[in-house]
């Protein structure tokens, strides 16, 4: 699905924290329907280069166009109501809100904005659609782990964004959550969203993506397929380290 | 719209309705108690209209109360200017001020809002009797209206019913969500797409907005003003313990919460005059310890539990 046209692209983007470089002159494309992986070791980046995209941080230097709108600069309810959702490496759901009001609140002020009782069908909706369908009248704290994430997700899809942004989405999941976890973001593709995908598990990637940008210490070190980037000599160093 | 909403807005109409006879049934010492307990209800209701969803402890409700009884009565005093337009200029003035402290504060979170707002009243109220002693002449300011208690106990009356209504409304638009979102979760609201400080501030506009009115109404009460007796930080204070006893879940929480205060204060006061703010000290700390979630949170648990029993 690597055909289609170029909807975010970020150049050259850099962040500094003081003397340690998170992003080093970091360059790449997302294409419209794509899955692209963004992956590395611990401390490579990505989560920071997810923060910069979602607006959380402004970057040092670089630029983050989405769909020719720049959205570098902008603060992250900006970024939203242009097209971006996210959700967040360790889970952060609205405990006082019901499961209905989560999602509410992703369709409420995000890119395509539902309000009343469009809003309230579209979470139902969604809810169904992430595997919720039966805690819809539970209390967000009765949720396990996994299911506090599908209410991550359906908030984040509710504003219909443009492009998704899933920060270690499946991180923390025992095998049975991660089949299922594969199997819902593996839906999505299929419905031809655009997602960007920060991922330590390697059968995740293998089976969802279909391209990977590697980082390695906040510069990118290989682009392409997983197969072909898994295999990369360097990257394989950037994991495992030299013998 | 759900049914336990419009339940809640028929059954404070029919309190207001039931309020607004108090001063035709009994008057001298239990009116005034009543004036007083309105204005609470009336500064509370405005507070937690801002400080309940978003859990930001507001310590600015005695400037804005200042700041209307100030300009009413160097309005009246100074200028001849009538009671009326004062008390339509008042609240403008705060709300300008509201959006001033809201802008340079708003975006700092929790604890550094309640001591600018702690300060703020302060230096205001430093400010003022500064320019009154070296500019103005260091004279008392008279706000000499025709207003009985009654009529300052209907008119406080229409300010808590007013402060309801919009708070009733706020809650039920998109406003009012975002502030839940925000109390639960400032960095989410913001990736959701809600402008968490337009919200905010746009909210603590409102509050002060109700606070000066109620601080210009009550001007005439005390006929002789000067600042450190409007611009007082107990009364900020007061307002914060009475929302917590109340509860600031609801809208409705302040009410049950002033009611009682204010007779424990009245008691307080009246047989230990000089010892007021340990007694207030020790009420803020009971109230936090064990009514965490105030006498509303404390229903609600009971019921919870009746019904899982």
């Amino acid at each position: 699905m690597s055909t289609g046209r170029s909807i975010l692209t970020v150049d050259r983007l850099t962040k500094r924290f003081g003397g340690l470089v998170a992003v080093n002159d970091l360059s790449f494309e997302v294409r419209e329907h794509e899955v692209m992986g963004l992956i590395g070791p611990n401390g490579s980046g990505k989560t920071t280069t997810m923060n910069l995209i979602s607006g959380a941080f402004a970057p040092t230097s670089g630029t983050i166009h989405l769909e020719g709108r720049r959205l570098s600069g902008l603060g992250a309810h900006e970024v939203t109501r242009a097209g971006v959702s996210r959700t967040f490496q360790l889970v952060r759901v609205l405990p006082g809100l019901s499961l209905i009001d989560n999602v509410i609140a992703g369709a409420a002020f995000g890119h395509k904005r539902r309000w009343g009782g469009p809003a309230k069908e579209q979470a139902v909706r969604l809810l169904q659609r992430v595997g919720l369908g039966a805690q819809i009248g539970l209390p967000v704290s009765a949720l396990t782990y996994i299911d506090q994430k599908r209410l991550e997700l359906a908030r984040a899809l509710a504003g219909e964004p443009e492009v998704l942004l899933l920060d270690e989405w499946l991180a923390g999941l025992n095998p049975t959550e991660l089949q299922e976890g594969i199997a819902l973001i593996s839906d999505l593709r299929r419905e031809g969203r655009t997602i960007i995908l920060v991922e330590h598990v390697m059968d995740a990637i293998r089976s969802l993506c279909d391209r990977c940008v590697v980082m390695n210490s906040g510069a990118k070190i290989a682009e392409g397929t997983p197969q072909a980037v898994l295999s990369d000599p360097e990257v394989i160093r950037a994991y495992l380290g030299d013998e | 719209m759900t049914a336990k909403g419009w339940k809640d807005l028929v059954l404070i109409g029919v309190l207001v309705l039931a309020a607004a006879f108090v001063p035709l049934v009994t008057d001298g010492y239990w009116l005034s108690i009543a004036v007083t307990a309105m204005m609470y209800i009336a500064l509370t209701t405005a507070w937690t209209l801002f400080s309940g969803p978003t859990h930001y402890i507001s310590l600015a409700t005695g400037a804005f109360f200042g700041v209307g009884g100030y300009l009413v009565a160097t309005g009246m005093s100074d200028h001849d200017l009538p009671f009326w337009l004062m008390a339509a200029i008042a609240p403008v003035v705060s709300v300008v001020l509201a959006a001033l402290i809201g802008a340079a504060t708003l975006r700092l979170s929790g604890i550094y809002f309640v001591i600018f707002t702690l300060g703020l009243a302060e230096m205001i109220r430093g400010l003022v009797s500064w320019v009154q002693n070296n500019f103005l002449g260091s004279r008392g300011l008279y706000v000499l209206t025709d207003f009985t208690e009654a009529h300052i106990y209907w008119m406080l009356l229409a300010i808590a019913a007013t402060v309801y209504v919009i708070g009733w409304l706020i809650d039920r638009s998109r406003l009012g969500f975002a502030m839940k979102i925000i109390g639960n979760d400032e960095g989410v609201a913001k990736h959701l797409g809600i402008d968490t400080a337009r919200a905010k501030v746009l909210l603590f506009m409102v509050t002060g907005f109700f606070s000066t009115l109620v601080g210009a109404i009550v001007a005439p009460r005390y006929s002789y003003i000067e600042p450190n007796q409007v611009f007082s930080p107990e009364l900020s204070f007061m307002v914060v313990i009475m929302a917590l006893l109340g509860g600031t879940q609801k809208l409705w929480g302040p009410i049950i919460g002033v009611i009682p205060f204010i007779l424990i204060w009245e008691t307080i006061t009246a047989s230990f005059p000089n010892a007021t703010t340990l007694y207030l000290g020790l009420c803020f700390l009971a109230i936090v310890y064990f009514l965490p979630n105030g006498v509303v949170g404390l229903v609600q648990k009971i019921i919870a539990k009746g019904r899982s029993a």
